[in-house]
């Protein structure tokens, strides 16, 4: 009786998109479980796959164009930056340099602005320009709601000043498919950075375990 | 825009009060899924993204909108508390060796220091020391009771079966004067079901070992492999400034008063070390010194504290799970903290335990990932704190409760002889936090973590001792180092830096002892963790240290609400680096935090 009644109040309480929504079952009743992606849908939803413009006049999906399947280095900076930003370009640019043929490859890099207003694509372009950013490295910006929901979902408070912002020091490394993400200070060396990054990488190099000065036993 | 967020917001209030109705009439989602009303994955997910779990993440409310994701609800105590499995011994095949056997698939390491001193030798059987062999795997696990109808979620645990599942948390029973070798296979998964990484460097916290066998996050290997790690069970002071004492007229290596009672062990894989203990790589490591009649493990014997099936060890580990799937969910951008909704223990939400009327020891560990705890008993009857840290106190304390830092042991007796049958007694949460930063150091009302339902009266050989066991001697120090922990940039940063794995920070000469100064603050608190030696506080803020913080320690808390609600400032340590050679880390163990950097790693030279 109850399981009825919970039942009609079901049928009755729909969210547009998504859930909760009746399916009609075949009169040989299955008992499959309707198709679901759990991995595809979660990896999906990390991320806002909001609208953004590349710093080469570029329109892309921020999921679906820039994440969804990759290995991707993100960094967030904005172009009148005085303090941390040069910093870290700098030594992204030394990155980009030692990973060679990798980066828009295998590797995609983006440096999203937290200064949308600002950094529009031109701005980008010309910072990019003076940094001698090769391709396969994307500047980014967009409108102000998709940057902050950009930032949110990057654990940032987007209610904090560009300037402000204590994301600026830090990049994600991450293996889009595979689910792996961690973080590194952009005060690491370029070597430092790829080293993290290769250490999660399914085949790649290794710290060596081996290699500690023991002196004595 | 804002009618946008209170449609949204209003939908998703109509939806979790149909979750709560579905559980309420018994429908469980396994039925609706059938029915094909749920569709699995998609729904709030699909909608608002991982980010408005408001419980763990201090920025849910940032987006001015009412939502606050909760974890899918429980039906409490209707679990019961999974009793820790013990590790069988075993014979090693291949046999262990002094080098890694890399051609069998061992993880390159250094040699093991001190082979032949503990039980290894070259030539067969190479090892004859006590051997143990566990696997790390995927397993499938149900979280909830069954009524609430919520899916299992895939874990990461150890086994000590290569196919089937433990029934809890593994514990290995050793013995001082027995070594060990405990070989590890990483025989976890790529597919990670949204966080971890399948590379592994266990952490035997915190036995005092060498640095090959310690665990250090830069030591991690991958599946497919293994690793020996060599575990000798002697006391610190062996090979420098105690090669034997002497307690109850037995004489032993190392000093007797370094002897430590409950360890843990867990994954240590650097920048993901979080991830992984949150994903369920937890094991306890429970150490009997009977060699010199002290921690037993038999109540009839030494310091006759409650043993065998009345010494049940507790982890722990607070969790949220995803509203729609139910599966177990960690927020991969988070580097405040992560507070969980559902109190686990010993891997079951809010269980209860059935004791008879006797008393118990009970060994209480945060597994964090970054939750203080501060535990009463719901009849207001005290606990009987019996260590720190896993290290016997110099003398038994009455607590009306306990606090515990994330890694921090305790070992207690409860007493229940003068409970009634039938009577209904919790062990409670009271410590306010609301996010992961730190406690705010309020005591408020009561969560009820574990339901002890009281039985018949059994037979009690045990005892409270009064007297435990004296603190080591402090000899002069060499040298005196400070250690500032803080935040620079959204960056945890020691002293200013950031960690570096080319970098050491100190040289510590082996066999010397030193004084380090920590400081930290500002809004956070930090749970340093030192590997390798337990420490003695000498001070904080230059004054006296509270009573039970008079003892042997591997974590301080440091900053806020380190001690009651105040910030403790300054805290002083002395600290020793005897025996053994090589790197080991020092870091923070609100492990979120230590995942981003706030670690240094000190080398002991000759």
């Amino acid at each position: 009786m109850h399981r009825r009644a919970v039942l009609g109040t079901l049928i009755g309480a729909t969210l547009g998109s998504a859930t909760l929504v009746p399916r009609h079952s075949s009169s040989g009743s299955t008992t499959e479980k309707p198709v679901t992606h759990p991995a595809a849908d979660r990896r999906r939803s990390r991320f806002p796959n909001v609208p953004l413009r590349t710093h080469e006049h570029q329109e892309v999906r921020f999921y679906d164009d820039l994440i969804k399947d990759k290995t991707v280095l993100i960094n967030f900076m904005y172009t009148a930056c005085q303090g941390a930003c040069p910093l870290t370009t700098a030594t992204l640019v030394q990155v980009q340099h030692a990973l060679g043929e990798r980066v828009g490859r295998d590797i995609f890099m983006y440096s999203i602005s937290v200064d949308p207003e600002h950094d529009t694509p031109e701005e980008l372009r010309k910072y990019a320009t003076r940094f001698e950013v090769q391709p396969g490295w994307l500047f980014l910006t967009g409108t102000q709601a998709d940057i902050a929901q950009i930032r949110a979902g990057f654990g940032d408070n987007p209610r904090l000043e560009a300037s402000q912002s204590n994301h600026l020091s830090v990049i994600r490394l991450g293996i889009e498919p595979l689910e792996r993400w961690a973080g590194c200070p952009t005060w690491s060396t370029p070597q430092t950075i790829i080293r993290y990054l290769s250490w999660i990488e399914p085949n790649g190099p290794r710290p060596d375990g081996a290699n500690l000065r023991i002196m004595r036993n | 825009m804002p009618s946008d967020r209170r449609n949204m917001a209003k939908a998703t209030g109509r939806y979790m009060q149909e979750i709560r109705d579905i559980v309420k009439a018994g429908l469980s989602r396994r039925e609706l899924l059938r029915m094909g009303l749920v569709s699995g994955s998609s729904g709030l997910l699909a909608l608002y993204g991982m980010r408005h779990f408001k419980p763990y993440w201090g920025h849910a409310q940032l987006l001015a909108n009412e939502l606050e994701l909760h974890s899918p609800p429980n039906t409490p105590f209707v679990d019961r508390l999974p009793i820790p499995q013990e590790v069988q011994q075993t014979q090693l095949n291949p046999r262990p060796t002094k080098a890694a056997n890399t051609n069998a698939a061992e993880a390159a390491r250094p040699d093991h220091q001190y082979w032949k001193d503990f039980g290894g030798s070259d030539t067969a059987p190479g090892f004859t020391g006590v051997q143990y062999e566990i696997f790390e795997r995927a397993v499938e696990y149900d979280f909830y009771p069954d009524i609430d109808g919520v899916d299992p979620s895939t874990i990461w645990t150890f086994c000590d079966d290569p196919r089937q599942n433990p029934t809890g948390p593994l514990r290995i029973n050793a013995y001082y004067g027995q070594p060990a070798v405990v070989r590890i296979h990483n025989n976890l998964p790529k597919q990670n079901n949204g966080f971890g990484i399948n590379q592994t460097s266990t952490h035997l916290h915190n036995g005092h070992n060498a640095s090959e066998s310690d665990g250090d996050p830069t030591h991690f290997y991958d599946a497919g492999h293994f690793k020996d790690y060599h575990y000798p069970n002697v006391r610190a002071g062996f090979a420098s400034t105690h090669p034997t004492s002497t307690l109850n007229k037995h004489t032993v290596r190392g000093d007797v008063r370094e002897t430590m009672s409950f360890l843990w062990f867990h994954d240590h894989r650097f920048d993901f070390t979080a991830q992984n203990v949150y994903k369920g790589l937890v094991g306890l490591y429970t150490l009997f010194s009977d060699d010199i009649q002290l921690d037993t493990g038999d109540e009839t014997t030494g310091l006759g504290l409650p043993s065998g099936a009345y010494d049940i060890p507790m982890v722990f580990a607070d969790k949220v799970f995803d509203p729609t799937t139910g599966e177990l969910f960690f927020d991969l951008f988070n580097i405040d903290g992560i507070l969980g909704d559902k109190y686990t223990v010993n891997g079951k939400i809010q269980p209860y335990l059935y004791v008879e009327r006797r008393k118990y020891r009970f060994r209480l560990l945060n597994g964090g990932p970054s939750r203080v705890y501060e535990f009463f008993l719901s009849n207001g009857k005290p606990f009987f704190q019996l260590s720190n840290d896993g290290n016997l106190l110099p003398r038994t304390l009455q607590r009306q409760s306990i606090r515990l830092g994330v890694a921090e042991r305790v070992d207690v007796i409860v007493d229940f002889s003068n409970a009634t049958k039938g009577d209904k007694i919790y062990l409670q949460n009271r410590l306010e936090q609301v996010d992961g930063r730190g406690p705010t150091g309020k005591i408020i009302a009561p969560t009820n973590i574990v339901e002890f339902r009281v039985g018949d009266a059994a037979q009690d050989n045990s005892k409270i001792p009064d007297t435990l066991l004296a603190l080591p001697d402090r000899r002069p120090t060499v040298r005196s180092r400070r250690w500032d922990f803080g935040r620079s940039g959204g960056e945890w940063v020691i002293n200013g830096e950031l960690f570096d794995p080319d970098v050491i920070r100190a040289f510590p000469r082996q066999n010397t002892a030193e004084l380090w100064t920590f400081t930290g603050g500002n809004g956070w608190q930090h749970p340093v963790h030192i590997h390798f030696e337990e420490f003695q506080i000498l001070s904080r803020n230059g004054k006296a240290v509270p009573v039970d913080e008079i003892a042997r320690k591997d974590m301080i808390r440091i900053g806020d609400s380190a001690v009651g609600t105040e910030n403790t400032g300054e805290a002083q340590i002395f600290f020793q680096f005897r025996d053994f050679l090589g790197d080991y880390p020092m870091h923070c163990h609100n492990i979120v935090h230590e995942d981003h950097s706030m670690m240094v790693r000190f080398e002991i030279v000759p």
